[in-house]
């Protein structure tokens, strides 16, 4: 396999989407292509640091303040029926 | 190495149930389905919007009009990839209005570098994440994520942080599935050529601090 096939495939490896046969070419490179190990291993790295970041949470208070806003809207829609939002 | 599992998300029998009651006039079964996604309806409208009132407005917007469409919704997908959808086509109709010199789709064909690898791969410190203090490493992914052009933003988002499955990124986003490997991969890689600036290990052997 080459890098650039590597490449192609590195998402659904990840993804752990690859059959045996791929997933298998692909580990043989990584095992002796250094550049390709360390984009693999930096790239679920990424992954990983973005998933477990906690960026853009919804504080408590307006997370309240929206659901009360969202559920007093909807009850004023019904009222006054079907209508475009 | 072992494969990077999605987030769970919630068994569909249970949203179904709660869809159904709302769709029967339950507000209190709607309101539970506010309370579970709109932390995610939240999340991902800041990241496409990259602005906070603007994220507050799309979370009212999406709900509302889940809540108004309720009957058009075919159960075909997840209640959750449905409402995903409705989010999306707010936070974008928002990023347009509010940056109209710039046309901002989805679908256009994004102009990136080409699939080569880079010629330069500097390895990470161990736990990149420890080399910086919270407030640090927040403005680091945000300003990096920030750096993406909003479809690759987008997918990576619904992908790798929300945790949707390929085939439901592509209907939220009504792209094809080589669109959605193809924008995912690109993003996935961009930010860790961007992130690399921050996480290699140092020279002076101290980027394990």
């Amino acid at each position: 396999m080459k890098c650039t096939e590597f490449l192609k495939e590195l998402t659904n490896y990840l993804d752990g989407a690859l059959d045996e046969r791929t997933k298998s070419d692909l580990e043989d490179h990584l095992a002796w292509c250094h550049n390709c190990y360390v984009v693999c291993d930096t790239t679920r790295k990424t992954i990983e640091i973005y998933r477990d970041s906690e960026l853009y949470e919804l504080p408590e208070d307006l997370r309240g303040r929206l659901r009360s806003a969202i559920m007093t809207k909807c009850s004023q829609s019904k009222k006054s029926g079907p209508q475009s939002v | 190495m072992s494969a990077i599992q999605p987030n769970v998300s919630e068994p569909i029998s249970d949203e179904l149930a709660l869809v159904r009651a709302a769709k029967r006039g339950d507000d209190s079964a709607f309101e539970e389905l506010v309370r579970r996604y709109d932390r995610n309806v939240f999340r991902i409208a800041q990241h496409i919007t990259q602005n906070r009132e603007d994220a507050e407005d799309v979370v009212q917007d999406a709900f509302l009009k889940a809540y108004g469409n309720l009957a058009q919704f075919q159960e075909q997908s997840k209640f959750y990839t449905w409402l995903v959808r409705i989010a999306v086509n707010e936070a974008l109709m928002k990023l347009r209005r509010r940056r109209p010199e710039r046309m901002v789709s989805l679908d256009e064909e994004v102009k990136t570098e080409d699939d080569s690898l880079p010629r330069e791969v500097a390895d990470w410190s161990p736990n990149p994440e420890q080399m910086y203090n919270q407030a640090e490493l927040r403005d680091i992914l945000t300003r990096t994520i920030q750096g993406l052009p909003a479809g690759f933003r987008t997918v990576f988002v619904l992908r790798d942080v929300e945790g949707l499955s390929t085939e439901e990124t592509a209907q939220a986003l009504e792209l094809s599935i080589p669109a959605i490997k193809s924008r995912l991969l690109r993003a996935r890689l961009q930010l860790r050529e961007r992130l690399s600036r921050f996480f290699q290990k140092r020279a002076s052997g101290d980027g394990n601090k």
